[in-house]
């Protein structure tokens, strides 16, 4: 006896195309890499910076086949709106930080193909990561993201923190893969199908399936760095190359929070059996409260940067208790939002954290950007928006975001957990502005020469006219690209 | 004595993967954490093909095979991380890494 099998041909690798894209890019990368090597001076951020702007093209090429659902290689790829924002929003942070890169890599002196390669794969693996329900495409997507960045974290390997970190990420990382993947199995197990929406609608009251997904679920907050699993991000953030870490803080976290919102779908679908919305929401208390109490009290920017991340994971749950809860489609609009708002205004302020720093030494303490603000006016300003931003302050993308976010929940009936939000974000002001305050009120304790101008100036420039612009668009200015509010409204999850 | 099934699967899968858990936590040499991760993933293999034994279906088995080629690409970036780790400090005690947070 036979069975056919299924054929494949060009019309299913369409829907990839982004992903493609991406991943191809970076083989191609690597080969230049091995044609090339060591030639000082070779372009490799333009020529990276071409593949994030490819996928985009790819996006927008498939744009009018992402109001519905497309499935390509049976069901291990959805192609939907939902897929298709975040992936978008991660092509952006991947160019934004192969911006940073350039500069920061000439800083410290090792700029070097394979680093743009693990860049781009990484950004590949988090389109494949958030476009699936199946098991599979879900571990090779998570996989496909975090080794690059592993490699990545512990890339400055003179530098014993640089590698510190990638131990300390790489360990923690491949834990945490291991229980995603043993929840997964279980899950499996229990209802004999891999794609884990169907499976958890399949056999909705079996204890063996709901324990598999809260293990699953854990593994998807350790990558978004909640608490309880959040004990990795301050050190892996401080010690992994500064551009590294701002990729890490937003196109990886971009990937968690997308891919968890998918499989919440199924969460909700089951609602009534597994309280995951009353889990999610003390984890989200804990996480917003822990990040900002700890970052009142860190003196190196990237860390306080690092908590602040975990404060904003809890400001972006928000959004996934209201979801998992009520199924509200808004509530998910609101965390896109957040998540472009969080990628502008935080790889901004990492921009400029490179763009002060020395060739060959950072300077990370916030003291040391004593007086800055009014020797480098530019920069200052931006940091200041990017400052203003973060802690919330209108009129900043950062403040609309959580204001959707905020709003959404108490229509819905969270009024308690936005009172507990509120007062965080009242909280966290005081750490934004500490570094403020040493930007503009201090004397200053170094000179700074920023010599001739670096890509990392445009990057941190148009983060900062976007943090306004993401603010107050309403309607769009440019013909063929819906206004960022109707994007975001328009990309529902309906691939299962 | 009955037949084995996949509950006992199960257990034997569900031991060592706590067996593993425990190293990851309590073991302080980065190399046997490496090890103890790579025995919670041969408990994940278990898992998936006693399900595939269970509803006579492929997709567990495949999945696994994913699993292990995966967890050798985890063992490279590992071991090179601590091959570079240990040129620079002579050690691959994870207590011994705390130049962070100073």
């Amino acid at each position: 006896m036979t069975t056919s099998l299924p054929q494949i041909g060009l019309a299913d690798l369409a829907p990839l195309l982004p992903f493609l894209v991406l991943c191809g890019g970076g083989l191609l990368l690597v080969l230049i890499d091995a044609l090339v090597r060591g030639r000082p001076g070779f372009p490799w951020a333009p020529i990276t910076a071409l593949l994030p702007i490819g996928a985009l093209v790819a996006y927008a090429a498939r744009w009018d086949h992402m109001t519905g659902v497309t499935k390509t290689f049976g069901p291990m790829y959805i192609e939907d709106a939902f897929g298709g924002a975040v992936g978008v929003l991660v092509c952006i942070a991947t160019l934004l930080a192969v911006g940073l890169s350039g500069s920061y890599l000439d800083k410290v002196g090792r700029s070097r193909g394979e680093y743009y390669a693990l860049l781009t794969f990484s950004a590949s693996g988090v389109v494949l990561f958030v476009s699936t329900t199946e098991l599979l495409s879900l571990f090779l997507g998570l996989e496909l993201l975090s080794i690059p960045v592993y490699v990545l974290s512990g890339y400055l390997r003179k530098d014993p923190k640089s590698l510190e970190a990638g131990m300390k990420y790489f360990l923690l990382g491949a834990f945490s893969s291991a229980v995603f993947l043993f929840g997964g199995a279980l899950i499996y197990v229990a209802s004999g199908t891999t794609n884990l929406v169907a499976a958890l609608q399949k056999v909705p009251g079996d204890p063996l399936a709901q324990l598999g997904f809260i293990v699953l679920l854990s593994g998807f907050l350790f990558k978004a760095a909640t608490v309880p699993f959040h004990m990795w991000t301050p050190d892996v953030y401080q010690g992994a190359p500064t551009a590294v870490t701002a990729f890490m803080a937003t196109a990886v976290k971009a990937a968690a929070f997308g891919a968890l919102a998918r499989v919440l779908f199924a969460g909700t679908s089951v609602g009534q059996l597994i309280p995951v919305s009353d889990m999610l929401w003390w984890i989200a208390v804990l996480t917003m409260t822990v990040g900002n109490l700890a970052a009142l009290t860190q003196s190196n920017v990237k860390r306080m940067l690092a908590y602040s991340s975990i404060a904003h994971a809890g400001y972006l749950l928000i959004g996934l208790v209201v979801y998992s809860g009520t199924g509200d489609p808004d509530a998910l609009s609101g965390v896109l939002y957040y998540l472009l708002a969080y990628t502008l205004m935080n790889i901004g302020a990492f921009g400029v954290v490179i763009a002060w720093g020395e060739k060959g030494r950072e300077h990370l303490e916030i003291p040391d950007f004593a007086g800055l603000g009014w020797k480098s006016p530019a920069l200052g300003l931006a940091m200041l928006v990017f400052m203003v931003s973060l802690a919330g302050i209108p009129p900043t993308a950062g403040f609309f975001g959580k204001y959707f976010i905020f709003r959404n929940a108490v229509q819905n009936g969270y009024t308690g957990l936005i009172i507990i939000a509120v007062l965080n974000s009242a909280m966290s002001v005081y750490y934004y502005l500490r570094v403020l305050v040493a930007l503009y009120m201090q004397k200053p304790v170094r000179e700074i020469n920023l010599g001739r101008p670096q890509v990392v100036g445009l990057v941190v420039a148009v983060c900062a006219v976007l943090v306004f612009w993401v603010g107050f668009a309403p309607n769009s200015f440019l013909p063929g690209v819906p206004a960022i509010v109707d994007w975001v409204q328009g990309a529902e999850i309906v691939g299962r | 004595m009955g037949e084995i099934t996949t509950n006992h699967y199960l257990v034997l899968a569900t031991v060592l993967f706590f067996i593993g858990t425990l190293g990851v936590l309590g073991r302080r040499g980065a190399l046997t954490v490496l090890m103890s991760i790579e025995l919670m993933l041969n408990a994940v293999n278990l898992v998936l093909i006693a399900g595939s034994r269970q509803w006579g279906n492929l997709d567990g088995q495949m999945i696994a095979f994913f699993v292990i080629a995966i967890a050798a690409v985890e063992a490279a970036v590992g071991l090179a991380i601590l091959m570079a780790i240990f040129r620079a400090k002579e050690s691959v005690n994870l207590d011994e890494l705390s130049a962070l947070n100073e």
